[in-house]
């Protein structure tokens, strides 16, 4: 069984206490805030004003530029306000607020269930409908999906790949989609097949989840040539873009600036291609996604369909509350997910899960001296040395660590996952990614 | 010449007949080819020193001695002797200044070097968070790596202001002269004014851009806005209750125009406030900090207007 050459780590997948839950329906919240900044790249800027009133897939905010994604209003309701709200880090942004009132859907959104499998539509058009929608990637990198399809001059697509791997511990939402909406998933496939040009595309899941490879297997039928799904062995972190790709196609993205296309690769998240799907044949926007909430002290565990915008407490209070004691919320699952420090902090077109674990799996333990036992340089799946760039970024060795290749870094938090003597790795190797960043964002502005 | 030559052959071979280096001879031979080489090598390094000689100008070294030698960049050269290269190399050395060394040191050197002495006003860090921890609550637990930097690039900290003074301690890591502290009580960082050299390391050291250099008065007396919190008024207040509001009353208050209202917080310019106090007494949150001052706004001006002499 085929999975990604170096590194890598297998932390225990405690996928069970969530992936039996079916997707369920949130309730709409009364309020939302919606964030201008969802995605990788400039923020959205806002096209409503205090007052206005919106449909449910209405366009609130429109993309700045090429490197940016377009934002609809989830409910239907009045704008309240346009100004600076707390976001999940506690720091202010730009923030559209909404008051429900009913939930009316702009007009020509299809809501039927009806699945439409004929796309007559050509590659640029598919990719203007993908960016009108506002469509990024689901996984948690929130990459906009039309840049990653408009692939450069000279330069050509041999491959899909879409991400079903989901290697996070504890999140399902991917898994369940698989399970529940693999037939909008395929279709997705294939016009997202036909935006890129290619003939193949592959599926890649982690073999955690024969279930879902077998459900995947049956939609496609046995004549299906131009789809394979590939159970991959499981490994953290397979879902990484880059390490993807060196699972199934074998081929290695060399260091940024070089992107997958340079291997001829194009990789989406399962749920991107579900929400290309509903953007292409029912013109419907990216105004949900479905979250996981889960954690082994939550009471009830759910795979919830939910409107952007809606705070992650309503989230938690459906799901039994946060449970008692010292607990810790988590955007995201336990490797990569971030702390939240502030719960109305609003569910957002990155954010796959809400994983509560409680406050003595989150201690860390009391870091000793590093022997220099080389596990870090082992897991680490990018071939760096995260002990030496963790030593570089503590002497603000900001040249010496934009030789070793920091930014490169995943930021998977393999190395620090392994470090046996819980040294905190993976703060002063991000510490160093963002610092070297700017720098190089910096020279780049001045040239 | 002939006969020196003789000589030393018929030594060389007495030498070697001798019985005593016949016995030692594998010993003899040892040290006697080392001093060879060492003489030969010598004679190398002494030709190609003299060949690849570098003249420079011994004025450099006299005045990196006259420096206070802390090699702490705070002038923005690498260490002392880049500084002295540069103060004996251009002509103008108004732009040159060591904050360690202070006037006197600058004196001296301009003298030395005779161009004219750059002046500066003496300068101190400041650290303009108020935030201790009753007046800013914890809202939240950081229990990552204990370092400004790295808190600050994960969220916004463990209370709700997100300007505010993290404490853990990277300018104290920055201070290459021990004058600036943690308090353990209040959480803040705290400046030793006595110490303090004016380097700049804390400030470039500080995420959150707190620590501001600012003119130095007479027995440390300083008058300044311990908040950077750029936040509305309400939310400032929600937050942390020494923060400034930006009502904009001590503008209104300042006879010398030095305070200014910008994104909701109030600056006092150290260049044009005279220590006169009233800004203070006019503070609704106490945001307006005075060190060395009484409390009470002064009847009488010349004595402050002395003091700024």
């Amino acid at each position: 069984m085929k999975t990604f050459p170096i590194g890598g780590v297998h932390p225990s997948d405690n996928k069970k206490w969530s992936k039996t839950k079916a997707i369920e329906k949130m309730e709409l919240p009364d309020v939302v805030t919606i964030p201008l900044a969802q995605h990788i790249g400039a923020p959205a800027t806002a096209i409503v004003a205090k007052g206005d009133k919106v449909k449910v897939g209405q366009k609130i905010a429109e993309a700045t530029g090429f490197m940016s994604a377009n934002i609809h209003a989830p409910i239907s309701g009045t704008v309240t306000a346009v100004d600076l709200q707390p976001n999940g880090q506690g720091l202010r942004q730009m923030m559209i607020t909404i008051k429900r009132e009913d939930d009316e859907w702009a007009e020509g959104i299809d809501l039927s269930t009806d699945l439409v499998k004929e796309c007559n539509l050509s590659s640029s058009e598919i990719i203007a409908r993908i960016k009108e929608a506002g469509i990024v990637g689901m996984g948690g990198a929130t990459f906009p999906t039309h840049v990653k399809l408009s692939i450069p001059e000279g330069k050509s697509a041999k491959i899909l790949i879409i991400n079903g791997v989901e290697c996070e511990p504890y999140l399902t939402s991917d898994y369940r989609t698989m399970l529940e909406r693999g037939e909008q998933l395929i279709v997705g496939t294939r016009i997202l097949m036909k935006a890129v040009s290619v003939d193949k595309a592959v599926i890649g899941v982690e073999n955690n989840k024969p279930d879902a490879v077998k459900h995947l297997r049956k939609l496609l039928g046995k004549e299906a040539k131009d789809i394979v799904v590939m159970p991959l062995k499981t490994q953290y972190p397979q879902g990484g873009e880059k390490q993807l790709i060196a699972a199934v196609t074998k081929r290695e993205v060399p260091a940024p600036p070089a992107l997958p296309i340079d291997v001829g690769a194009v990789v989406c998240n399962a749920s991107t291609a579900v929400a290309v799907y509903e953007a292409v044949q029912k013109n419907k926007p990216l105004v949900e996604r479905v979250v996981t909430v889960t954690g082994k002290q939550v009471k009830d565990t759910k795979n919830l369909l939910t409107r952007f915008g809606t705070p992650v407490s309503a989230l938690i209070e459906k799901c039994g509350g946060l449970p008692e004691g010292d607990v810790r919320v988590l955007n995201g699952g336990p490797m990569m997910g971030r702390p939240m420090s502030n719960l109305t902090t609003p569910v957002m077109k990155g954010c796959s899960g809400i994983t509560i674990i409680s406050g003595k799996e989150a201690q860390r333990g009391e870091p000793s001296a590093c022997i220099k036992c080389a596990k870090c340089v082992e897991a680490c799946p990018m071939g760096l040395e995260p002990y030496l760039l963790a030593k570089q970024a503590k002497k603000k060795a900001w040249e010496a660590m934009e030789k070793n290749d920091i930014v490169s870094c995943i930021e998977c938090g393999c190395c620090q996952f392994t470090c046996p003597a819980n040294i905190a790795l993976l703060d002063h190797v991000r510490l160093g990614k963002q610092t070297v960043m700017g720098i190089i964002r910096a020279r780049n502005m001045k040239k | 010449m002939l006969m020196f030559w003789d000589k030393l052959l018929m030594f060389i071979d007495e030498l070697l007949a001798n019985e005593l280096f016949v016995k030692y001879s594998p010993l003899m031979l040892t040290v006697l080819t080392l001093c060879v080489i060492g003489i030969v090598a010598a004679l190398i390094l002494y030709f190609v020193s003299q060949k690849f000689k570098v003249e420079e100008d011994p004025r450099i070294d006299d005045v990196e001695k006259m420096l206070p030698g802390a090699n702490c960049g705070g002038c923005g050269y690498p260490g002392c002797r880049g500084l002295a290269c540069a103060l004996v190399e251009q002509d103008d050395i108004s732009s040159l200044y060591c904050s360690v060394g202070g006037a006197d040191c600058m004196k001296a050197i301009a003298e030395y070097l005779g161009k004219a002495a750059p002046i500066k006003e003496p300068q101190v860090a400041t650290v303009r968070c108020g935030g201790t921890c009753e007046k800013r609550p914890r809202t939240s637990t950081y229990a990552g790596t204990k370092s400004c930097a790295i808190a600050s690039s994960v969220y916004k900290g463990e209370t709700d202001c997100a300007f505010g003074c993290l404490g853990y301690g990277d300018c104290v890591e920055a201070c290459a002269f021990d004058a600036i502290h943690i308090n353990p009580t209040t959480g803040l960082a705290e400046v030793d004014a006595d110490k303090c050299t004016a380097c700049g390391a804390c400030v470039s050291a500080c995420p959150k851009g707190i620590i501001e250099l600012r003119k130095k008065w007479p027995k440390n007396r300083a008058i300044y806005v311990s908040c950077v919190s750029k936040d509305k008024g309400p939310v400032t207040m929600k937050a942390c209750k020494a923060g400034c509001i930006g009502c904009g009353k001590c503008v209104k208050v300042c006879e010398f125009g030095a305070i200014t209202l910008e994104n909701n917080l109030a600056f006092i310019d150290s260049t044009k406030c005279r220590l006169c106090r009233k800004c203070v007494a006019e503070c609704p949150t106490g945001a307006i900090k005075m060190i060395g001052l009484a409390p009470l706004p002064p009847k009488e001006k010349p004595e402050t207007k002395t003091e700024t002499k």
